[in-house]
């Protein structure tokens, strides 16, 4: 393989990781969903090129609905809904951004430690984007742990499914209907988490998912 | 023979260093008095406040120790040496060989340290102050800086910064995330160290936010000058260390012979004015950012750089 293919995955494939860990840095919403949104272009462009070297046109059709859903349509309603819900814009954190971070840091050497050792005789490139996208996934577990407000989860979760993307198209070979419906089922996702955060808005004034402990009879 | 002429190359290195610094923070001043629609003080003022510095009096504390009054001349000679060690105009030269950039950032750490100590040494409570903030700043830029360090070392294979100005100029370093996200972990890491803003503001003396300038307050006369000669060659330094590591091209090089040093400095003296301009630009965009904000800003430098170091075992190379 030549070397610069590989070079421009692994830049597109370690942005995505840094855009993560600029979602774990942000502390406003609207900077979160932007944030959010460059993730999906980041995303877009990592699967066109994968398309590109893989010569697998049928990625490409991935990459605009990564493009299209993920940094249009979804962020565009995440702000709608923000507004219609008129919520405090600020995040709060359920820990601080320093240990955060670190602990951000520890799954990404997680994940590349597990990757590198479950698959030594992988094609590199495949190696590589599997370790990323592991780290990912982590990355966004770690958003929807850190945050209480349910909005921020839902970005957490739809980059927890950017991540499988791009793990998706690291491995050659996928089939274009596992894709599509996975893209259904997150905008299926997205439309359900919606009109959840509308119900928990009405009960309890508040998108801060606290509020859910106290009526189940937890107390913190 | 050789040997008188690379020791006078590496001579004329020192003496090019020692005579820019001023220039260069004239310069970076003097483009932020024009961003701002002002004249602005003339290009040679810092070295005209140096030499009315160093012709004024001394005055000492009654309970100023012995180390409050080597410290300066400490600070400046560490500085120096640190400065003389980086590839400028020309890699290879004599001392180059005899420390790596693990050296550097040690001499510059016990500058620092050095100084924290003679802020407080009178007793006044801002420069107790003002080392206690550095050191806060010192305790994450440091580790940054070590990180940036070993991310460098694992691309090019050695500490050493001829090697790696060497390895980075040739075209097998390819296209790397890494050094990308060393770069700007550099940078914020040398805007730290160089107190200048967002973290700190080299111009004020405003008492609430100041860093550096609380801890010398207690210097006048020549001590006073070697201080502001050090924070000169500093921030000279730290230029010069991202010009040699992420701008290598139009170096003189060992082999290339003596007809090659002129270019170089040519080449030298346009990258730093390029970087200074970029610096003066970014100071009058961004405003300064509260005390309690740096151990965010330099926590992400060192996220970026831990990550950068990271991203490199899953790269091509390793």
């Amino acid at each position: 393989m030549n070397g610069l293919t590989f070079d421009i995955a692994h830049l597109l494939a370690g942005g995505l990781v840094l855009v993560s860990f600029m979602m774990l840095y942000q502390d406003r919403l609207f900077a979160l969903i932007n944030v959010f949104a460059l993730h999906a272009v980041v995303l877009a462009l990592s699967v066109a090129w994968q398309a590109y070297i893989q010569d697998a046109h049928h990625l490409y059709v991935t990459a605009a609905i990564a493009l299209v859903f993920k940094a249009i349509v979804i962020p565009v309603g995440l702000h709608r809904i923000i507004q219609r819900l008129g919520i405090h814009r600020d995040i709060e954190t359920a820990v601080g951004i320093g240990p955060t971070m670190l602990g951000g840091i520890g799954l990404v050497a997680l994940s590349m430690v597990l990757m590198l050792r479950v698959t030594p005789e992988a094609d590199p490139l495949a190696r590589e984007d599997l370790a990323f996208a592991l780290s990912i996934i982590l990355l966004g577990l770690l958003v929807m742990v850190t945050r209480r407000n349910a909005v921020s989860q839902v970005v957490g979760f739809m980059s927890l499914e950017n991540g499988l993307v791009l793990a998706a198209t690291g491995a050659k070979g996928m089939p274009l209907v596992v894709e599509i419906s996975v893209a259904f089922s997150i905008l299926i996702a997205f439309i359900v988490i919606g009109v959840f955060l509308f119900r928990i808005r009405e009960r309890f004034d508040s998108v801060d998912v606290g509020a859910l402990d106290d009526y189940r009879g937890e107390h913190r | 023979m050789a040997l008188i002429l690379e020791l006078a190359v590496q001579g004329a290195q020192m003496i090019l260093v020692l005579l820019l610094a001023p220039l260069l923070t004239g310069f970076v001043r003097k483009v932020k008095a024009r961003l701002l629609r002002r004249q602005g003080p003339s290009l040679v003022q810092p070295y005209r406040d140096l030499l009315r510095l160093m012709r004024k009096e001394v005055v000492l504390a009654d309970n100023a120790s012995w180390l409050f009054r080597v410290t300066p001349y400490l600070i400046f000679a560490t500085t120096w040496v640190a400065a003389a060690l980086i590839p400028t105009f020309a890699t290879g030269l004599t001392f180059s060989w005899t420390a790596d950039l693990i050296a550097i950032v040690a001499l510059l750490g016990s500058a620092r340290f050095f100084l924290a100590l003679a802020g407080m040494d009178v007793g006044t409570s801002f420069g107790g102050i003002g080392s206690s903030r550095e050191v806060m700043i010192a305790s994450l830029a440091e580790p940054a800086m070590l990180l940036i360090v070993f991310s460098l070392a694992l691309v090019a294979g050695a500490t050493q910064l001829s090697t790696v100005a060497a390895f980075m100029g040739s075209p097998q370093v390819g296209l790397r995330v890494s050094l990308g996200m060393s770069l700007i972990a550099l940078v914020m890491v040398a805007v730290a160290e160089n107190a200048r803003i967002p973290v700190d503001n080299p111009s004020t003396h405003l008492e609430l936010t100041m860093v550096h300038e609380a801890m010398v307050l207690e210097y006048s006369g020549r001590h006073l000058a070697m201080i502001e000669f050090a924070a000169f060659l500093k921030l000279l330094l730290y230029m010069s260390l991202i010009c040699c590591v992420f701008l290598p091209w139009g170096q003189a090089t060992a082999e290339a012979g003596p007809e090659s040093l002129a270019p170089g400095v040519v080449a030298y003296i346009g990258k730093l004015a390029v970087c200074g301009i970029l610096l003066a630009v970014f100071e009058t965009a961004i405003a300064k950012m509260r005390v309690f904000r740096v151990p965010d800003f330099l926590g992400a430098a060192l996220m970026l750089a831990l990550l950068g170091t990271l991203l490199l075992f899953v790269s091509r190379s390793l």
